[in-house]
């Protein structure tokens, strides 16, 4: 195999293993941007990979698969919401829970749909055009995903929504400072509220693409740990959307090398890789003060006129 | 907000044209304290009116209430002779009041522009800061606000940071503006703008809500005054019709004779000598850039400046708290740099935290036990692995006389008592053992006179033991009298040492803002 088909196949893998990444990443970036940790990714990225299955193999149509995962994550965000926000648990916990009880729901429900492979996933699409740039165009725009072009120019839409525009100084304010967002007439609950119901849809829809697209069937806890490499990510792209599309292409070919290795290594090693890669980045964070560019109220739950 | 016109107020209070703000029978309880009991408070257009108290008065409660953020239990709000319901800060703005907090409202890691255009209606969706940058310079321009709507908030010095919060303010059209403890956070220079600022914004119509503790300030800018006390209010009037020391005795509710017992003493041995003292932020910034001074025995050394121009670090450096990256600290001869704290205490140390809750007191832990806090683990409180419980309440019982702290007993939690109680808590505790070095931080900040009389008598009586004290504070006058020199700190250096009988407010005011003076010995 040639340097050029080398790059292209690892980018490609990257990309199409980054998928469900990026768009969990987008989800918690915005969840967090608002001051709400949400560790419930892995469990409703689970809730959509099953409901997106479903649907999808019930109807016949994938996209209702997606269209339900998104509907199930946001409403799994939404009881999150509720116990951070309004009751004001401890973010950490209530999230812990929701991935605790999505991986044990989801495999509860699951178990008749185990063992059957779809019947149409969902399409691939090539650019026009694009697809035609040496190596770069066959590796980023040949027989990808919709939802891979989708969540890159999602990227750039919620980059562009958070540093330029009413929405995003509103999103910053309440995660840097609630009682400053408060008291200049934002109404901080539904502005939080929106964020983490937000970052459930796109969750859902990680989850759904796992099952409808990249290996499309049905097993129990085929998210593997990627809701925790959401998380690391997150921290890793500074809570910058742009920046995550960077971090999951760098994961998703890192995998991918690790995946092409495995002849190498025992199999327990690629299965530990998320949780190895998330320590490493919390870790690295640690050492570099990322951690300075986290919201300041991060995990603080806000209630007004409290001193 | 749909009044109808018989809800008006009908008689003459709110009736005549010229009143802007009735706020009546306002009551506001908070567990345990009554914080406005039936308050009536009246506005006046175009006026700048001060509302007086000490600390715990209930000033920012009844300022909260008619901003918004906190509802009142009963009372009405009139807004030029209408009834209105305010429940939240959007309907206060909505309202055209505007509100400066005592901590201001504002996002550190923001623009000014994007800090202003926050929440604001009518701001363009795409590019909003953009869009306000032009009418920020405009207001700058017509009240003197001068301030760069490009810069970020962490940037700008506190005094310019409150010309972001009223900028804020007049962007939504406030008529109304409240402006809690502004000056709190400035330098005398800086206040003196403050002033002028005010008197523009009458001239332009505005009416001013000015809430402070202090007397020359009530005289130097109000038209009329409302006192408070104790969540009521004594007396509203004229400030033409009145004079200082009438109004202490109506804040204070009994007569104020502000006289200390300061005896001259004899400067001992050197304390603690600081050399060249370097130390970071926390956000890894030089917050200590050189500092160098030394404290002797029976000598109070004050150190004045704006909050924030390294004195927290300071503190921290010489008990151990924070790192120095360079330089050395000695108590009584020995060098202590980047030891352990509890090490430095046991040498003789004193630590009068700046933040009472947070790192004076475990406020869930008992009176009793945060006494001994700090000497737990020594005779007579412990023998090996156990507490001597008897020891315990035996000095708990002793240091509540001997301060007169006012607790239920020994075994109430200490977040339980008030300010100054919590302040004697920490005083009993530090001061017992009799230390040879005394830091106190900000040791009367926010507390009532009665409190803040006796805790700087005790400080000089410290002194006159023989304790050396390093006291840092923003109250000017409590270092004039306390204090035997004054050092002045500003972004973490020392401008300049002046002794108290010879400098004047307006000189170590421009030290305060950084101008650089020769040492006077
Ligand atoms: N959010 C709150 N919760 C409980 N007690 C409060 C709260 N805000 C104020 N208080 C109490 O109400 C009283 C009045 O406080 P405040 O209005 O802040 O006084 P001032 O502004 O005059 O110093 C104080 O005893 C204070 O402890
Ligand atoms: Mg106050």
């Amino acid at each position: 195999m040639g340097w050029e088909s080398w790059i292209i196949d690892t980018l490609k893998r990257a990309l199409a293993y980054g998928t469900p990444l990026l768009w969990g990443t987008l989800g918690e970036i915005y969840a967090e941007r608002a001051g709400v940790v949400n560790l419930g990714v892995e469990g409703m990225m689970i809730l959509g990979a099953l409901s997106a299955f479903a649907v999808a193999q019930s109807t016949g149509n994938p996209w209702l698969g997606i269209l339900a995962a998104s509907v199930v994550g946001g409403f799994a965000a939404l009881i999150h919401a509720f116990f951070s926000v309004t009751l004001r648990a401890n973010q950490y916990v209530s999230g812990l829970a929701l991935t605790i009880f999505g991986l044990g729901l989801s495999g509860l429900l699951g178990t008749s749909w185990v063992g059957i492979s779809l019947k149409n996933p969902l399409p691939k699409a090539t650019i026009p055009g694009l697809e035609r740039i040496p190596i770069l165009g066959e590796a980023l725009f040949r027989d990808h995903s919709y939802l891979t072009y989708i969540g890159i120019v999602l990227a750039v839409v919620l980059w562009f929504v958070l540093y330029k525009t009413r929405w995003g100084i509103a999103i910053r304010s309440v995660g840097e400072s609630p009682s400053t967002a408060d008291a200049m007439g934002i109404d901080v609950f539904a502005v939080q509220y929106l964020c983490v119901i937000f970052g459930g849809i796109l969750a859902g829809v990680a989850g759904g693409f796992l099952s409808v697209e990249y290996r499309p069937a049905w097993t129990e806890g085929m998210t593997a740990g990627m809701g925790w490499i959401v998380i690391a990510l997150t921290i890793f792209a500074a809570w910058d959307p742009l920046q995550a599309v960077g971090g999951v292409v760098l994961f998703g070919a890192l995998y991918h090398l690790a995946y092409r290795l495995q002849a190498w290594f025992p199999p327990e090693f690629l299965k530990l890789m998320p949780y190895a890669f998330a320590i490493l980045v919390l870790a690295v964070a640690g050492l570099r003060k990322v951690k300075r560019g986290a919201p300041a109220s991060l995990g603080v739950p806000y209630v007004r006129g409290q001193r | 907000m749909a009044e109808k016109r018989t809800d008006a107020h009908p008689d003459s209070l709110a009736s005549h044209q010229n009143v802007a703000l009735l706020m009546r029978d306002i009551t506001k309880v908070f567990p345990g304290v009554v914080a406005n009991d039936k308050v009536t408070f009246e506005l006046k257009v175009g006026e700048v009116h001060a509302l007086l108290g000490e600390n715990g008065a209930g000033k920012t409660t009844l300022m909260n209430i008619l901003y918004g953020l906190y509802q009142a239990d009963s009372g009405e709000i009139y807004l030029y002779g209408k009834r209105v319901r305010i429940r939240s800060p959007r309907d206060a703005i909505r309202h055209r009041i505007g509100m400066v907090h005592q901590h201001f409202k504002l996002v550190p890691r923001h623009t000014v522009a994007e800090n202003v255009v926050l929440g604001l209606d009518g701001a363009p969706f795409l590019a909003p800061a953009r869009a306000v940058e032009d009418e920020i310079l405009q207001l700058g321009e017509r009240y003197g606000l001068k301030v760069d709507p490009k810069a970020y908030i962490w940037q700008l010095s506190a005094g310019e940071q409150q010309r972001v919060e009223i900028i804020k303010a007049l962007v939504r059209g406030a008529d109304i503006l409240i402006l809690d403890e502004p000056t709190s956070v400035l330098t005398p220079q800086e206040v003196e703008e403050l002033f002028k600022i005010l008197a523009r914004m009458r001239e332009e119509g505005h009416s001013v809500i000015f809430i402070t503790h202090k007397l020359d300030e009530v005289m130097e800018v109000s038209d009329r005054v409302t006192v408070m006390r104790r969540g009521k209010v004594v007396a509203t009037l004229s400030t033409a019709d009145v004079n200082k020391p009438t109004l202490a005795k109506m804040m204070v509710g009994r007569e104020v004779v502000f006289r200390l017992k300061k005896v001259a003493c004899e400067r001992g041995q050197e304390a603690l000598v600081v050399e060249d003292l370097w130390a970071l932020s926390d956000r890894g910034l030089p917050a200590l850039k050189g500092i160098s001074f030394s404290v002797c025995r029976g000598e109070i050394l004050g150190i004045a400046g704006v909050a924030g121009n390294g004195q927290k670090e300071l503190v921290e450096v010489i008990t151990g708290l924070r790192r120095a990256t360079r330089g050395k600290v000695f108590v009584l001869g020995d060098e202590v740099t980047n030891e352990n704290p509890r090490r430095i205490a046991d040498k003789g140390v004193a630590h009068i935290p700046e933040e009472r809750l947070k790192r004076g007191i475990v406020p869930e832990m008992s009176v009793a036990e945060n006494l001994i806090l700090k000497r737990h683990h020594r005779s007579p409180f412990c023998h090996g692995f156990f507490l001597n419980l008897r020891a315990v309440k035996r000095f708990a019982h002793h240091a509540i006389e001997e301060y007169a702290i006012m607790t239920p007993g020994p075994d109430t939690p200490a977040k339980l008592l008030s300010g100054g109680n919590i302040q004697r808590l920490i005083l009993a505790r530090e001061l017992s053992g009799e230390p040879a070095l005394v830091i106190a931080a900000h040791p009367t900040y926010g507390l009532d006179v009665g409190a803040t009389e006796q805790i700087r008598q005790i400080l000089l009586e410290q002194r006159r033991r023989g304790a050396a004290i390093l006291l840092i504070s923003e109250d000017l006058e409590e270092l004039m009298s306390l204090a035997d020199r004054i050092a002045v700190i500003f972004e973490g250096e020392i401008m300049g040492e002046v002794s108290p009988e010879a400098a004047t407010l307006e000189e170590i005011g421009l030290m305060m803002a950084g101008e650089k003076r020769r040492v006077r010995r």
